[in-house]
């Protein structure tokens, strides 16, 4: 780990959605529609337009609109100020939607974080809250 | 890639180490208590000492623990860093999009056409 210490790393997650690309724009620019799968915000489809993602958990980011193309691309700054530079974060999210024969496929990127970076605090504590909320919903049907 | 397939081996060392609760028992209680020996540990694990000894082997081979020997005595103590893999940023937030993943799955399902 230490040798790719000096690397911007990145993550990808991609998916299959047996949806239309125009669907899948709309949950991801329409402010009462991100907030059902990703968080609450104050987000317009404006390149420039700067916005924050507020997590249940508390945490703040800070967003900055940097590619708007409908239907196809969208990336934002996914920011997270914290006083521990072990903490702080610096990324942009890219959203990328290519049409399928039976939907859409999208890639999600999140790149560009500091050498020193340990933990991405500002997702990854959402992404366990929302893990072991899950988790506890399949436990409680499991009964 | 390369990087992943490191990360998911490094994971899987580690949960199978931890996942014998006597040995769990062993590592929670040095990061706790701090660095002790073997003697010691076996009096309140209620196994005996070779099965300790095992155990910290274990441990001591997925870099849970380091021993340090002084006189005929074998000191073992906890390295948390060992668990940095699993708090890994990269693994934290490829999950955390896998699960948003999934509730705009459940999301796109619920919407008008």
């Amino acid at each position: 780990m230490t040798e790719a210490a000096a690397e911007t790393r990145s993550v990808v997650v991609e998916r299959e959605f047996s949806f239309p690309a125009e669907r899948i724009w709309r949950a991801l620019t329409q402010p009462h529609l991100i907030e059902e799968w990703l968080m609450k915000n104050d987000f317009m489809p404006v390149v420039g337009h700067r916005f924050n993602l507020r997590g249940e958990w508390g945490g703040v980011l800070d967003c900055e609109v940097l590619t708007i193309e409908p239907q196809r691309s969208l990336a934002y700054t996914w920011n997270f100020s914290h006083e521990d530079a072990a903490f702080d974060l610096k990324s942009v999210v890219t959203f990328t939607l290519t049409p399928t024969g039976a939907g859409t496929h999208l890639r999600v990127e999140q790149a560009g974080f500091s050498p020193t970076q340990k933990q991405a605090y500002g997702g990854a504590h959402a992404g366990w809250k929302q893990f072991f909320a899950k988790l506890d919903e399949v436990l409680a049907r499991a009964d | 890639m390369g990087y992943e397939f490191l990360m998911s081996a490094a994971h899987d060392l580690l949960f199978r180490t931890l996942a014998d609760p006597t040995r769990r028992a062993i590592f929670e209680r040095l990061c706790r208590e701090g660095e002790q020996t073997v003697g010691a540990l076996t009096a309140r694990s209620g196994v005996s000492q070779p099965a300790v000894s095992k155990h910290l082997g274990a441990l001591k081979q997925a870099g849970l623990v380091r021993d340090r020997h002084e006189g005929r005595q074998t000191h073992y103590s906890a390295q948390p860093g060992a668990l940095n893999p699993l708090i890994d940023w990269t693994s934290q937030m490829a999950g955390f999009w896998q699960n948003r993943l999934d509730a705009l799955d459940d999301l796109l399902k619920r919407m008008d056409q």
